[in-house]
C-alpha cells in the first residue's frame, strides 16, 4: 500500500484510507477471477489439453515410484504408500500454487521487457498484488483435486485415517508451503529485472521443486541442510505429509516450515523493492 | 559449407549473449540429478548388492552419464523458436532463399549445444568431483567410440523429434501442450528417470521399438559396456533408421504445412 499513500496526510486520514483500500481488494480479486474465467472459456480445447498434460506428468511421477518400489521395500523409513502420499501432496500443493500465482510470476519478465510493467505501477493498487494475482489458472484446481484423490487412495491402502486436528494442521501447513513456492518463484522472476531475459524460468522452478517429491530421509549431511534451510524445498511436502501420517515426533518441523515461509516471503519482498527501484521503463 | 559455418558462428554469438540464462538453466537442470543420486544411495543403504543388474556404483554412474548425454544433445528452446518463426511468418524469407529452413535450424541447434555444453561444464564438474568415486570410465575403447557415435546420432534424433513437434504450429496456435507431452514421453521412455532395465521385460522390449530409448538410454548403455558387439551395431542401425524415418516425416509434414501456410504482413 505504500505505493499509493502519501506521507503528508494526517495519520487518522491515512488509516481510514488504508482500511478503505484493503476493503477494495476482495472486489478487485473477484474481478480478476471473472476475467480469468471468461478467458479460459474462450480456449476450451487448450484448457482440456493442459489438464491432460498435468495429469500425464503426475502419472509419470507415480509410475517412477512404482518402478522403484518393484526393487526395494523402503526408502529410509518411507514405505511405498507413504511416498505415494508424498507425491500426491507435493502435486496438490504445487497445483494450488499454479492455480493462483505461478503463471503471473512466469510472466513477470515479459512485463519488464515489453515495458507493460508501467501500467501496473500507475494503477491505484499494490503493484505486487496486481502482478502476482492478475491471472487465475482454473485448471490448477482440477489438477490439485487429482493430487488429493491420490493421497486419499494412499491413506486407504495404509488403512490410515488422520484425525481432524491432523487434517487441519495439514491444511495450514499447505498454506505455508504455497507461500514458499510463491516466494522462491517470485524471487527468481524478480531477477528478470537484472538479467536480459528470464528464459527457462519455469523449467528452473519445476526442476528445483521436483525435490519436494523426494522423501527427506534420502538426503543427509550438507545436501539435506541446503535443501532444508537455504532453499527449503525438502520441507514443503514432507512436513505436511509427516503430520498426516503421525511421523513427526515434535512440532519442530512444522515450526520450521512456517518460519521458513515467512523468511522466504520477507526476502522476496526486499528484493522486489530493490528491483522496482532499479526498474526503468522499456517502452517507447 | 561456408554458409552453414557462418550461420553456426552467428548462432554461437546470439546464444553467447544469453549465457547467464543458460548457466542458471544448467545449474537448475542438475537439481533432479542430485535428488536421483541421493535417492539411490538411500535405496542401496540397506546393503543390497545390485538392482536389476546395477550395483550402487553402476546406478549412480548411469545417472551421471545420462546427465552428460542430456547436456550435449538435448534440445533446449529450439522447438519454441521454430514454432514462433512459423507463427510470425519468419519462414517466408527461407522460401525464397537457396538455404533451407531445416539446415538453418540445424546449424543453430549445433551452436546452442556447443554453448550449453561449455556453460554447463563448470556446474557438472562440481557434481562429478563430488561423486568422483561413482563415475566409471568407459568400459573399453570400442565402447567409447560407440558412445561418441551414438551421441551424435542421439542429438540428431532429438532435434528431429523437436522439429516435428514444432511443425504443428502450422495448424495449431499453441504448441506448448504438445511440447510438454513429448517431454513427458522422453522423460520416462528415454531412460532419463531410471534405467529401462528396471521395467518388466515386455515393457522394456516394447519401448525399444520407439525412438525414445535411442536418445539417452542407448548411448549410456554403450558407454557402460552393457551393449556390445552385434547389439551395439544393431542399436546404431536403429538410431540411423529412426533418423531417416523422422527426416522423411519432417519433409512430408513441412510440405503439407506450407500448403496451409499464409504469411501475414511484410
Amino acid at each position: 500500500m505504500s505505493d499509493c499513500s502519501s506521507n503528508s496526510t494526517p495519520a487518522s486520514q491515512r488509516l481510514t484510507a488504508g482500511a478503505r483500500n484493503w476493503l477494495y481488494y476482495p472486489d478487485l480479486y473477484a474481478s480478476l477471477w471473472r476475467n480469468s474465467l471468461t478467458r479460459e472459456l474462450g480456449f476450451k480445447v487448450n484448457f482440456l489439453l493442459w489438464l491432460l498434460v498435468e495429469l500425464v506428468w503426475f502419472a509419470l511421477q507415480l509410475s517412477f515410484i512404482s518402478v522403484i518400489y518393484r526393487h526395494t521395500e523402503n526408502i529410509g523409513d518411507w514405505t511405498k504408500w507413504q511416498v505415494v502420499m508424498l507425491v500426491g501432496a507435493s502435486h496438490f500443493i504445487q497445483q494450488l500454487f499454479q492455480a493462483v500465482l505461478l503463471v503471473n510470476c512466469a510472466q513477470l519478465s515479459e512485463l519488464v521487457h515489453t515495458g507493460r510493467m508501467d501500467f501496473y505501477l500507475v494503477f491505484p493498487a499494490n503493484t505486487r498484488f496486481l502482478v502476482s494475482a492478475r491471472h487465475v489458472d482454473l485448471g490448477g484446481f482440477v489438477s490439485a483435486a487429482s493430487g488429493l484423490a491420490v493421497m486419499i487412495y494412499a491413506a486407504a491402502q495404509m488403512h490410515t485415517t488422520p484425525s481432524l486436528t491432523q487434517m487441519a494442521a495439514f491444511g495450514a501447513l499447505c498454506v505455508a508451503a504455497v507461500i514458499i513456492h510463491y516466494s522462491v518463484m517470485f524471487l527468481m522472476a524478480t531477477c528478470s529485472f537484472w538479467t536480459v531475459r528470464a528464459q527457462g524460468l519455469v523449467m528452473a522452478y519445476y526442476n528445483l521443486f521436483s525435490l519436494t517429491r523426494v522423501p527427506d530421509a534420502a538426503f543427509s549431511g550438507a545436501a539435506r541442510a541446503i535443501f532444508t534451510i537455504a532453499i527449503p524445498v525438502l520441507l514443503v511436502a514432507n512436513v505436511p505429509v509427516k503430520v498426516l501420517l503421525g511421523k513427526m515426533n515434535s512440532l519442530w518441523g512444522a515450526g520450521l516450515l512456517v518460519g521458513m515461509s515467512l523468511v522466504c516471503f520477507l526476502i522476496s519482498a526486499v528484493v522486489w523493492r530493490a528491483a522496482l527501484r532499479r526498474y526503468s521503463s522499456a517502452s517507447s | 559449407m561456408g554458409t552453414h559455418w557462418h550461420i553456426f558462428k552467428l548462432g554461437l554469438q546470439n546464444t553467447a549473449a544469453y549465457r547467464t540464462n543458460f548457466f542458471f538453466r544448467a545449474v537448475f537442470n542438475l537439481v533432479p540429478l542430485v535428488a536421483a543420486l541421493a535417492l539411490w544411495r538411500a535405496i542401496f543403504a540397506d546393503g543390497k548388492e545390485s538392482i536389476a543388474g546395477y550395483t550402487l556404483v553402476q546406478m549412480l554412474s548411469y545417472y551421471l552419464i545420462v546427465t552428460m548425454v542430456e547436456i550435449t544433445t538435448a534440445v533446449t528452446e529450439d522447438e519454441w523458436q521454430i514454432a514462433t518463426d512459423i507463427k510470425d511468418g519468419q519462414i517466408s524469407q527461407f522460401l525464397l532463399r537457396p538455404l533451407g529452413y531445416f539446415q538453418y535450424r540445424l546449424c543453430l541447434f549445433s551452436a546452442n549445444r556447443v554453448i550449453y555444453t561449455a556453460v554447463a561444464f563448470l556446474p557438472m564438474t562440481v557434481i562429478v568431483c563430488w561423486n568422483l568415486q561413482y563415475l566409471l570410465p568407459p568400459a573399453n575403447f570400442l565402447s567409447l567410440l560407440g558412445f561418441v557415435c551414438s551421441l551424435a546420432l542421439s542429438a540428431m534424433l532429438q532435434f528431429l523429434l523437436a522439429y516435428l513437434t514444432a511443425l504443428l504450429a502450422f495448424w495449431v496456435l499453441e504448441i506448448s501442450t504438445m511440447s510438454f507431452m513429448l517431454l513427458a514421453a522422453q522423460r520416462i521412455a528415454s531412460g532419463e528417470m531410471f534405467p529401462l532395465d528396471l521395467l518388466p521385460d515386455w515393457l522394456n522390449r516394447t519401448l525399444m521399438l520407439t525412438p525414445f530409448p535411442y536418445c539417452v538410454f542407448f548411448p549410456a548403455s554403450v558407454y557402460m559396456g552393457r551393449v556390445e558387439g552385434t547389439a551395439l551395431a544393431q542399436g546404431l542401425f536403429m538410431q540411423g533408421l529412426w533418423i531417416v524415418a523422422l527426416f522423411v516425416l519432417v519433409r512430408l509434414v513441412w510440405s503439407r504445412g506450407l500448403r496451409t501456410y499464409t504469411a501475414v504482413g511484410g
